[in-house]
């Protein structure tokens, strides 16, 4: 394979389309992560109530749960028949064979990562700072912004990247509920998994060395903020 | 800004922290929340800043009631025994906090806010610091920064919760003076809280003694050291030796001296307190153990512990081997050249006997 036939390879439209939905996926699955994490992070830390114990323990299940069968389930409640597709039928959308499915699992699956790193940070936080903020005057909203975030930034960063390096790679549970419509739902581990089976290892090779590329970058990025959010929080650490 | 503080009653479950608690604090005034841990005297400090809310009673700034305001409309500056400064600022943007979050209306200028911290930093003595970090200073320098930025949203009133209890010895002696000074500059209002008589006695203008969720007494620290309204207090403001006596029409013998109880003692099995350094120590003559001597009894000296400006002797007494604690200063210690096991009699000079059954 010389160059030539490496650039068609990679930049053929159906493999284009799928580099976009998986990175965008991803990208999107661990944006709703880092907000949904935080906020179960927050009422795990910050609230008593009952049934706890067995919400903080369901918080891993995915990672426990083999991903094929993760897709399975979700497949079956997102389809337009399950419990929760049936529901979102009437107003049009449609999850299970879809980008949308996409984002869903891919959000199913990195939920922990967020979780897992937020959740200590919080429960360090001194409750006397908050409170030191507040006699201060500060409102609930101005000591969150103030005080508490530049707290959790850094572990609420480490947690995204997690969740989206995760989600990236993902296989099993997306190319269930995915569909893998080309140029639609098909994403590019699929893809070269694809190319394996048909015997094209170095279509395979091709894809997967561009994918390398792109997550190495993605994650050297992200490394690198977070280094600096680490350095700006060293001076107070 | 005067406090007061009516039949306030505060319980975390089943615990009773307060119970039905009143307290008057003139303006102006240092006072001190004294008590063992546990005591309520943190919870009572809550309740004035407002970062608790009592169950029932209330509270009332120069005759406002403020029991149902946040902690946010109250304007106080609170001080928390670990600090609890913003690690990720600056040491001046900490004090500028409070400035910088306030509705536009009401914020002072950016000018305004650099000239008030410089004015607060140098008030403390660490205008020197402002570009640090918390993590970066010392206890002592963190709890000033602390107090700095507490002021600076000007006050009604101070209040300081265990202040000095995270920083060793030599800092929080330090510290405390420097207290002291710093209130007779500012006479805002304040309170703290502490478990130490030492810095009760030394910093505060009056003393409150609290015990169990209760107020034991309250008054000047000399009031309090030398009048103590019950066993509790006594105890609490010193060390002090515990002797079982027998009281019969008011009064109980030790050795062989007759000492009266306080008015009302019932007659019985009482405990006589007698403060370490009230305890004289003489050696026995010969011949007179029981002659010029008469109020004196004998006792073996246990231990000698020859530290410090006063010297701790453990005494056993003869007649009963109770052990009883005497404390002399170096020169009486030298003079009398007592040692480990040697024979001497001892004379309690006073003696306080409660009414109340201990």
């Amino acid at each position: 394979m010389d160059w030539q036939q490496f650039w068609h390879t990679v930049t053929t439209p159906r493999v284009v389309a799928s580099y976009r939905l998986t990175f965008g996926a991803a990208l999107i699955g661990a944006i709703i992560n880092a907000g949904f994490g935080l906020l179960t992070a927050w009422v795990l830390t910050r609230y008593q109530f009952p049934g706890k114990r067995l919400i903080d323990a369901l918080v891993d299940l995915p990672f426990a749960l083999p991903t094929a069968v993760a897709g399975i389930a979700l497949t079956a409640i997102y389809s337009t028949n399950g419990w929760v597709g049936s529901l979102l039928a009437p107003y049009g959308i449609k999850v299970a064979f879809t980008p949308l499915g996409v984002v869903v699992a891919l959000t199913f699956i990195g939920l922990p990562f967020v979780v897992r790193t937020v959740q200590p940070v919080l429960e360090d936080l001194e409750q006397e700072v908050e409170e030191a903020a507040a006699s201060l005057g500060a409102s609930r909203w101005q000591t969150f912004r103030k005080i508490i975030s530049p707290a959790i930034f850094p572990a609420l960063l480490t947690g995204f990247s997690l969740a989206f390096a995760r989600a990236i790679g993902e296989y099993g549970s997306v190319i269930f509920i995915a569909g893998n419509m080309p140029m639609k739902s098909e994403i590019t581990p699929l893809l070269i998994i694809t190319k394996l089976e048909q015997f094209d290892y170095a279509g395979a090779t091709a894809i997967a060395v561009v994918m390398l590329v792109i997550s190495f970058v993605l994650l050297l990025t992200i490394n690198l903020l977070q280094w600096w959010a680490n350095q700006r929080n060293k001076n107070g650490a | 800004m005067s406090i007061s503080i009516q039949q306030v009653r505060k319980n975390f479950g089943n615990f009773s922290a307060l119970n039905d608690v009143s307290l008057d604090i003139p303006s102006g005034e240092l006072v001190a929340l004294l008590g063992p841990s546990g005591c309520g005297k943190t919870t009572l400090l809550r309740i004035i800043a407002g970062l608790e809310t009592p169950d029932s009673g209330s509270i009332h700034f120069h005759g406002k009631d403020t029991t149902h305001e946040d902690v946010r409309e109250r304007q106080v500056g609170f001080v928390f025994q670990h600090y609890a400064l913003f690690r990720h600022m600056t040491v001046f943007e900490n004090v500028a906090f409070g400035l910088r979050v306030r509705p536009k209306q009401t914020r002072p200028s950016d000018a305004e806010i650099r000239s008030r911290v410089q004015e607060l930093l140098q008030l403390v003595q660490l205008d020197w610091l402002a570009d640090r970090y918390p993590p970066q200073l010392s206890g002592g320098q963190r709890q000033r920064i602390a107090l700095a930025r507490a002021l600076a949203v000007e006050p009604r009133v101070l209040l300081l919760d265990e202040p000095f209890g995270a920083l060793d010895a030599k800092v929080r002696k330090e510290l405390r003076r420097w207290l002291r000074r710093l209130h007779d500059e500012l006479h805002v209002t304040s309170v703290f809280v502490t478990h130490d008589q030492e810095e009760a006695l030394e910093v505060a203008d009056r003393i409150v003694v609290m015990n169990k969720g209760n107020i034991e007494q309250i008054g000047t620290p000399e009031d309090v050291y030398q009048h103590p309204a019950n066993a509790f207090v006594y105890q609490f403001l010193g060390n002090v030796n515990h002797y079982q006596v027998q009281v019969s029409q008011g009064k109980a013998q030790i050795g062989h001296q007759l000492f009266s109880a306080e008015k009302g003692a019932q007659d019985g099995l009482a405990t006589a307190f007698i403060r370490p350094h009230d305890i004289e120590i003489s050696k026995p003559t010969r011949g007179n153990v029981r002659g010029k001597q008469d109020a004196a009894f004998k006792a073996t000296v246990s231990h000698v512990l020859p530290v410090g400006p006063l010297v701790r002797v453990e005494l056993k007494v003869s007649d009963n081997d109770r052990i009883l604690e005497a404390e002399l200063s170096q020169e009486k210690y030298q003079a009398l050249a007592i040692k480990q096991d040697d024979e001497v009699l001892i004379t309690p000079k006073r003696v306080r006997i409660f009414a109340e059954p201990s």
